[in-house]
């Protein structure tokens, strides 16, 4: 390694440890939850052609989701449906795990392509 | 080979032409209540466009006062209507229309500042990409390494202080003094879906442009120390892939 190399190794080194440092200081981490937002309030998803950030039309619409506390997600309090079955929250990742789309089968505009719908996560009864 | 005109698509230029000038599109009848009628659309329309483009541009708003951004906005959205339907895509020609628009020539940083919150709308709606292992950074020789940022990541550069215009116009920032000459930023979404603008020195900003044209590290960083640029990019998970020479 040149001289150079030896100086740029150890920048790189710093910047690391700077960073891991404020990522610790960093402790309100959040995460995508679908089906907790209410109408109009949505971070993002829902749409089609509006600028997606509250452009949900229904209360807790199973396509969009808000930011939330990290782990808050599944145990939010949401009331339930109108068919009395009761309402979850879902994360981002829980949805990739089960390779699900972007959403929740449930609380869906009646305009949504129900093909799309069928990606969805399905509700448990 | 003449194609067969299409009389919708004929009738649709007649309406779209119509929603730009005071004038009923042809075609629609002479009865008063269809001109009525297409006025209220027209007014929509304009109404709508004027609505999304404030949201798009709230601190030009705030500059320039509501009332007078609303007529601005009317004059602009007839000379650039949309070019479809997706609006989070429209507004790109709007830095260059108030560098041209006469009553804002007095305004010279406006541009600028209406470029910053283009790069914001752009960097929201960028697409995902994975945060990359920092520990790359640490295998093999630095100076070969490239770095892959997040679509998000923009470098943003003013002759003005439109960075600090800026900030001094978000809500609830009281107003403080404004330094002069050029000002840098890098505008980014982290992963708290916010679009912060952080602002760079002139060599931070020199590094993060090589960085953005693809160049290995140890050639982006050849003149300055790349310290600060990497610890900014690492503390808000804008590095999406590590690359080292390929042996």
């Amino acid at each position: 390694m040149t001289k150079t190399n030896h100086i740029l190794a150890a920048s790189v080194a710093a910047a690391l440890s700077m960073a891991a440092g404020a990522a610790q200081a960093d402790s309100h981490a959040q995460e995508k939850c679908y089906g907790v937002s209410l109408t109009g309030e949505n971070d993002c998803a829902a749409g089609p052609g509006t600028t997606c950030a509250g452009s949900s039309t229904l209360d807790y619409q199973g396509n969009a989701w808000e930011m939330v506390p990290a782990g808050t997600c599944a145990t939010m309090e949401l009331p339930v449906d109108g068919m009395g079955h009761a309402r979850m929250g879902v994360t981002q990742a829980a949805l990739d795990e089960g390779n699900y789309g972007p959403g929740i089968n449930r609380d869906l505009p009646s305009n949504l392509d129900a093909a799309i719908a069928a990606t969805y996560m399905p509700v448990a009864m | 080979m003449s194609a067969r005109p299409d009389p919708h698509a004929a009738m649709q230029a007649r309406f779209h032409a119509a929603l730009w000038s005071p004038d009923t599109p042809g075609g629609l009848g002479p009865d008063t209540a269809c001109a009525r009628r297409f006025s209220v659309y027209r007014n929509n329309v304009q109404h709508g466009l004027c609505s999304a483009l404030s949201r798009r541009f709230p601190v030009i708003e705030r500059l320039v006062g509501a009332e007078f951004f609303v007529a601005m906005a009317r004059v602009f959205a007839a000379a650039h209507p949309p070019e479809n339907p997706v609006l989070i895509t429209w507004g790109a020609a709007f830095p260059a229309f108030l560098a041209r628009f006469p009553p804002v020539a007095s305004l010279p940083y406006l541009p600028d500042v209406a470029r910053l919150e283009l790069a914001r709308g752009r960097a929201y709606h960028a697409a995902d990409a994975p945060t990359a292992d920092p520990a790359a950074l640490m295998a093999g020789d630095p100076s070969d390494l490239r770095l892959f940022l997040a679509p998000s990541v923009s470098a943003y550069s003013s002759r003005h202080p439109a960075v600090s215009i800026w900030a001094a116009n978000q809500p609830g920032v009281t107003t403080r003094s404004l330094p002069a000459g050029p000002e840098f930023a890098l505008i980014a979404r982290d992963a708290a879906f916010e679009v912060p603008v952080l602002p760079l020195d002139p060599a931070q900003h020199a590094i993060l442009v090589a960085l953005l044209a693809g160049a290995p590290l140890g050639q982006a960083a050849a003149k300055t120390d790349p310290t600060s640029i990497l610890a900014l990019l690492l503390q808000h998970g804008l590095i999406a892939a590590i690359e080292g020479e390929r042996s």
